[in-house]
């Protein structure tokens, strides 16, 4: 533990830190919730998928010099489109079954993913520069932010605000939600079900990009980035309430907060204090913290 | 007609495997092959430093030794231990029950050392470890069967925190990967900084692999300490670098990575990089015998080899001469002949095998460079320093190796 006393500022500062790592959370929970309220599919791809979102913003800078902002809607693009393949050849075929079969399946698939990766990029990784824009600091009296960060959370709120919008105030939305809730009889509707399941895995592949493509500059681009927080991120959904997409996010950002507190007075356990309040809500509340019993 | 030959064909070589096993302790060489595991980290965080470059590097030695010692073919096996000490173990036990393996080097990750060093001892054979760096494998955890080969945190102390220190950086905050490895050269690097009359002012533990490091600089910057001492290794190392950059942590304190491979350097950039200390067992740029091999590991790999895949080549060119001048496997034999026959190849000259294990040899300071005086991708480094390998370890006055001290194990 730090022997270094704790202030207020540098309290105000890990506060402010634990919220752009929750910005992280609650963009990938975002997806994850949307992908699993739709199509029951306990997406264990979303990590590849978020690290395949750096990577194209990486490749397209290196080798075709496409520049940050450009990538934040290219890359999530080409994911969504490998998302909707992805979906179309293989996870069409799991609806009916178990959740463990989803789980499995996209857990291979995210294995072949970061081994293809592995193979051609090694683990060392890829740095990416700070967009020129929002490179430099700003002094907040308590800690100075680099502009970026603070980028991060604004972008990641705005995404997340839209996507609930989206689901919840328009009539796409609505149809979403009525196929959620009954496919068939939306079917019977003449509202083309199986085209709204692909587009939503296709949005929730293209939402777990864009957070790649916003991590790029952050940390280093390896193939193993999506494989360090995507445990964390399920451990996120499962206490927001599987399907929740308020959940989602409000869990997200709390998250990233208790464990920014914990990185300042325990941080050996700050790889495990999300664990620990997943199985304690588990034990009050199973459905979540957000999530309906069904 | 034929099948029936093969059937009875197989079985008999079964029954001769079978007999030939268990009189192997007449045979000089056990099973009439030597075979040696490559235990490394194929998919994690250390794959890059050690990983196929390790079974590359191994590859290469067999092909310098001809393929075999004395017309006894060198086998070689490897496996991913994943990082995780128990798998690691279990293989090792696996390769030496089923497999006839006799010496297993890399044995990257510390946790991963020091599981396997039991395990090897236990069953009498040889554990060459060049890529983990805890001195416990040569003090509390020593065996008379480990090598510990290429580096250790000790070393890697002596070196960068003597020569920070000995530039002012006399206040020290360490940022510390959360398991035997860190706490290894963090304690170790904090004895080096208060004995050159620095002082250290605190530490934060991060687990390993974490995916970010903001908070920890953050708790550092407010340490306000001259030196942040990285006492991590691989891409946690490449993270906190690249973070107390954004943070603008170097700016006003300096950063000293207590271990930096140069593949860390490559990946992060000359920019963001130069100026630092970095104390190795090895660099590719030494002199005309290690660039020549380096070229042959290149062209390979697509990249430079790091000390441990060094280390490796020369833990299989050590083993086998060592077999060749005993004429047997056996591994109190080969050991007591390394300890009495110190070697020279690519790696080093004159590696001494102290009986604490610790293979003793040159250490080099080196000082990243500036993208300017860089003349091609991989040329990183200024060498600053040699240290000689009376001052690079642990002194043996020190040890506290059951071996040495006498005590039970």
């Amino acid at each position: 533990m730090s022997e270094v006393g704790i202030t207020l500022d540098s309290l105000l500062g890990q506060l402010l830190l634990g919220l752009v790592n929750g910005s992280f959370y609650a963009m990938l929970s975002l997806g994850l919730a949307v992908i699993f309220g739709l199509l029951n599919i306990v997406n264990f791809a979303h990590g590849a998928l978020y690290m395949m979102g750096a990577y194209f913003a990486w490749i397209g800078l290196t080798y075709f010099g496409i520049g940050y902002w450009w990538s934040l809607l290219i890359a999530p693009s080409f994911v969504a489109v490998f998302g909707m393949v992805i979906e179309r050849s293989l996870l069409q075929w799991l609806y009916k079954l178990d959740h463990l079969y989803g789980l499995l399946l996209t857990f291979g698939v995210s294995l072949i993913i970061e081994g293809t990766y592995r193979y051609f990029f090694g683990v060392s990784g890829q740095p990416y520069p700070v967009p020129e824009l929002l490179s430099g600091s700003t002094d907040l009296g308590f800690m100075s932010l680099p502009n970026y960060r603070g980028w991060v959370v604004i972008a990641s709120l705005a995404v997340c605000l839209s996507t609930w919008f989206v689901i919840e105030r328009t009539r796409l939305g609505a149809y979403l939600r009525a196929a959620t809730e009954n496919p068939q009889l939306t079917q019977a509707f003449g509202i083309n079900v199986p085209l709204l399941v692909m587009l939503t895995y296709g949005f929730g592949a293209a939402l777990a990009a864009f957070a790649g493509v916003l991590a790029a500059p952050v940390i280093q681009i390896t193939p193993l980035m999506g494989n360090n927080l995507i445990v964390i991120v399920f451990a996120v959904v499962v206490i927001g309430g599987m399907g929740s997409i308020l959940g989602a996010v409000a869990t997200g950002l709390a998250l990233g907060v208790i464990e920014g507190l914990t990185k300042v007075f325990y941080p050996e356990a700050s790889s495990t204090v999300v664990f620990v309040i997943m199985a304690l809500v588990l034990l009050v509340r199973p459905a979540g913290l957000f999530g309906r019993e069904k | 007609m034929i099948k029936l030959s093969l059937v009875l064909g197989v079985a008999m070589a079964v029954l001769i495997a079978a007999c030939s096993k268990s009189d192997d302790v007449d045979e000089k060489v056990t099973d009439g092959a030597i075979r040696i595991g490559v235990l490394t980290d194929m998919s994690g965080l250390y794959s890059d430093i050690g990983g196929q470059g390790s079974i590359v590097a191994a590859e290469l030695a067999v092909e310098d030794l001809g393929g075999e010692v004395d017309g006894k073919p060198i086998e070689l096996v490897s496996v991913d231990h994943q990082n995780k000490a128990d798998i690691a173990a279990q293989k090792v036990r696996e390769w030496i029950d089923r497999n006839g393996v006799d010496m297993v080097t890399d044995a990257l990750n510390s946790a991963v050392a020091l599981a396997t060093s039991k395990v090897v001892a236990e069953k009498k054979r040889i554990l060459m470890v060049t890529g983990a760096a805890t001195t416990r494998l040569t003090n509390e955890d020593c065996t008379a069967y480990t090598i510990h080969h290429s580096y250790d945190t000790f070393a890697l102390a002596n070196g960068t925190g003597t020569a920070v220190v000995k530039q002012g950086g006399d206040t020290w905050f360490f940022l510390t990967s959360d398991y035997a490895f860190g706490h290894s050269l963090e304690t170790d690097t904090a004895n080096i900084v208060k004995k050159a009359g620095g002082s250290v002012l605190g530490a934060v533990r991060h687990p390993l692999s974490a995916s970010d490091f903001s908070s920890f600089l953050l708790q550092a910057q407010n340490s306000k300490a001259k030196i942040i001492g990285l006492a991590n290794a691989g891409g946690d190392t490449i993270n906190s670098i690249k973070a107390a950059n954004e943070f603008g942590l170097t700016e006003t304190q300096n950063l000293a990575g207590l271990l930096v491979f140069i593949t860390d350097i490559h990946s992060l950039g000359l920019p963001v990089t130069q100026g630092m200390y970095v104390t190795s067992g090895w660099y590719w740029d030494l002199n005309d015998e290690t660039r020549a091999w380096s070229k042959r590991f290149f062209e390979r790999m697509g990249k430079m080899p790091t000390m441990i895949h060094a280390g490796v080549y020369s833990s299989v060119i050590m083993y086998a001469n060592a077999v060749k001048a005993t004429g047997t496997d056996e591994a109190d034999g080969i050991m007591e002949w390394l300890r009495n026959n110190p070697q020279s190849d690519m790696f080093g000259k004159n590696l001494t095998l102290r009986k604490d294990g610790r293979l003793v040899h040159d250490m080099y300071l080196m000082q990243v460079k500036d993208p300017s005086e860089s003349n091609a991708a991989w040329d990183y480094y200024n060498v600053r320093q040699t240290i000689p390998a009376a001052n690079a370890f642990q002194p043996l006055s020190e040890s506290r190796c059951p071996l040495i001290t006498g005590g039970s194990s």
